[in-house]
């Protein structure tokens, strides 16, 4: 007994220490925040103030660049979830030489370092003029986070059973109709799971509309945040700090919801860094 | 099973979202490989020749592209395979003996960092380590001496940024891991008198050693692709001291307009990532 509360008390040290060396990037994003002279040192305010936050909380700094990540990234989670879903349904209901092959390549897909493709996406981009388009971006992020939703999708198809479909097939239903009325009610957390992963995934890119997007305006907060190292030299970061707590709470809500889920998901493997 | 439904027509759902793989990255794979062969840049209406293997050669002659090679290395085996890996295991096996709010407060914080936008990610690592940052203030106040580590020793900062940020994904693959390790057979080791550091060695790795096999496949798979965090937090420099394959491919690509020769580059980079795929899939030994 005493000797598995030593363990304990020295495994907890050891814990403790190490979460105070993540806690302190993360302490000094919150203190700054709210630091009228925030500079790049952890130190309680002086004294409490919101004015970081109002002053980024306009169109330019905050407002356009979120819309349009909210754009940028909402249209193509939609895309993905939508085509990822059509794809997993003959996946996981029919038996094919085709599938393993398929699922295969799917798996190597999401193995790949997507950056590397950049350059000739760019290249590709100017040539059909995708450039420095939100649809087109919207596009090649969707792609890039298709083949691991596929995959995630087909896993959490793969759990429901198939006796509802054929009653629903003997009553005449196509093959899409029992998709959309029988078989994807029935795995909503997964849906669920595909679609707040996908989103949060595509949140966080920085290089893809970093290199695809050009103008200003249509850039999503990823690549906005940029122009707090500013144009003018020094760098407010009690500002930055409150814009970065802006962007990130999304994310962070949607992981929380879940994050139960995407726990057990785990254990399937796969790529789930992308 | 109604195999014999629909016919051909059941297998068209997978169309768009194959329309799509091959339009947006079948595509710009084989255009990368056609570039990489060419001499095109991106300034200039000269068109591209082909050069044959002119590109790699020049790659393997130039000190830039070695010393990225280099340094993505070290980047890949300090933050992925030594940092990662080896701290998420420790974080997982640790919080096994802990207690429960140590556990839960820990799991948090180094989730939160896995969770956050990767270029918040790096500006919160950007202050950290600054000259007149938070890790120098620490150390003013151990008396120990303080330095201008992104200066000094930028590919370790950028190393211990990836760590921060990446080891949560290796503590949940072993968290997994090492829950499914049945309680019997640690005990009967225990009963046999083996010590822990025994125990840890004869035991818990052997039973694990398909988790680490898979997990250092995919850490060292993401770690070849970072830009963002170095990108944020040097720029690949000063000069090129932080310059891994990734940003030098940016830089030969867009900042010196090489087209060719960056997407070469990149075509080496997507190699060596196709290689470490299939050494995962075999591990896996995946049953689709």
């Amino acid at each position: 007994m005493r000797r598995s509360t030593r363990a304990r008390l020295a495994a907890n040290a050891a814990l403790l220490v190490t979460a105070a060396a993540f806690a302190l990037p993360l302490v000094w994003l919150l203190l700054s925040s709210v630091d009228a002279n925030a500079d790049l040192r952890v130190r309680v305010p002086s004294s409490l103030t919101g004015d970081n936050f109002d002053a980024v909380l306009t169109d330019e700094i905050t407002f356009t660049p979120m819309l349009n990540s909210l754009l940028l990234c909402g249209g193509a989670t939609l895309l993905t979830v939508v085509c990822a879903a059509l794809a997993a349904y003959p996946l996981s209901r029919h038996r094919s030489r085709f599938n393993r092959p398929f699922l295969l390549t799917i798996l190597f897909t999401t193995c790949l370092p997507i950056t590397a493709v950049m350059v000739p996406v760019y290249g590709l981009f100017v040539q059909v003029n995708l450039i420095d388009t939100m649809y087109g971006t919207g596009l090649f992020l969707a792609t890039s986070q298709l083949p691991f939703s596929i995959w995630l999708m087909k896993n959490f198809m793969d759990g429901v059973p198939m006796v509802l479909e054929e009653a629903a097939w003997t009553d005449g239903a196509s093959n899409l109709q029992t998709l959309s009325r029988v078989v994807l009610p029935l795995m909503g957390p997964g849906l669920t799971v595909v679609t707040i992963y996908t989103f949060i995934q595509l949140w966080g890119n920085f290089f893809v509309p970093f290199m695809l997007i050009l103008t200003p305006d249509q850039m999503p907060a990823s690549v906005s945040i940029f122009t707090f190292f500013g144009n003018y030299g020094s760098v407010i970061y009690g500002q930055l700090a409150a814009f970065s707590i802006l962007y990130s709470a999304p994310v962070l809500v949607l992981y929380v919801l879940i994050s139960r889920r995407l726990g057990g998901g785990f254990a399937l493997g796969g790529a789930v860094k992308g | 099973m109604s195999t014999t439904r629909g016919g051909v027509w059941r297998w068209l759902p997978i169309a768009p979202a194959t329309l799509l793989l091959l339009l947006f990255l079948a595509g710009p794979i084989g255009y990368c490989v056609w570039i990489a062969f060419t001499d095109t840049q991106l300034t200039g209406a000269s068109g591209a020749d082909f050069v044959g293997l002119d590109n790699f050669r020049r790659a393997f002659a130039d000190d830039d592209f070695r010393n990225a090679v280099w340094l993505t290395l070290v980047f890949t085996f300090v933050s992925a395979v030594v940092g990662q890996n080896t701290l998420g295991l420790a974080l997982a096996g640790l919080m096994r003996a802990a207690s429960r709010p140590v556990r839960t407060v820990t799991g948090t914080l180094v989730i939160t960092a896995w969770v956050l936008p990767e270029i918040v990610a790096a500006f919160l690592l950007y202050t950290f380590f600054r000259r007149e940052g938070t890790l120098n203030a620490l150390l003013d106040w151990l008396h120990l001496p303080s330095q201008n580590w992104l200066f000094t020793l930028p590919i370790l900062a950028v190393s211990f940024a990836n760590v921060w940020r990446g080891t949560a994904f290796s503590m949940l693959i072993y968290s997994a891991a090492l829950s499914e390790i049945p309680r019997d057979v640690v005990e009967a080791a225990e009963v046999d008198g083996a010590s822990g550091p025994r125990r840890v060695w004869h035991i818990t790795l052997p039973m694990i050693r398909r988790s680490i096999g898979t997990n250092l496949m995919l850490n060292t798979l993401s770690t070849l692709s970072v830009f963002g965090l170095i990108w944020a937090m040097t720029r690949g420099g000063p000069g090129n001291r932080s310059q891994t394959l990734p940003v030098f491919m940016y830089d030969q690509a867009f900042l010196k307009s090489l087209i060719g020769y960056g997407t070469a580059v990149a075509l080496l980079l997507l190699l060596v990532g196709s290689l470490f795929s299939i050494v995962y899939l075999r591990l896996m030994k995946v049953e689709v």
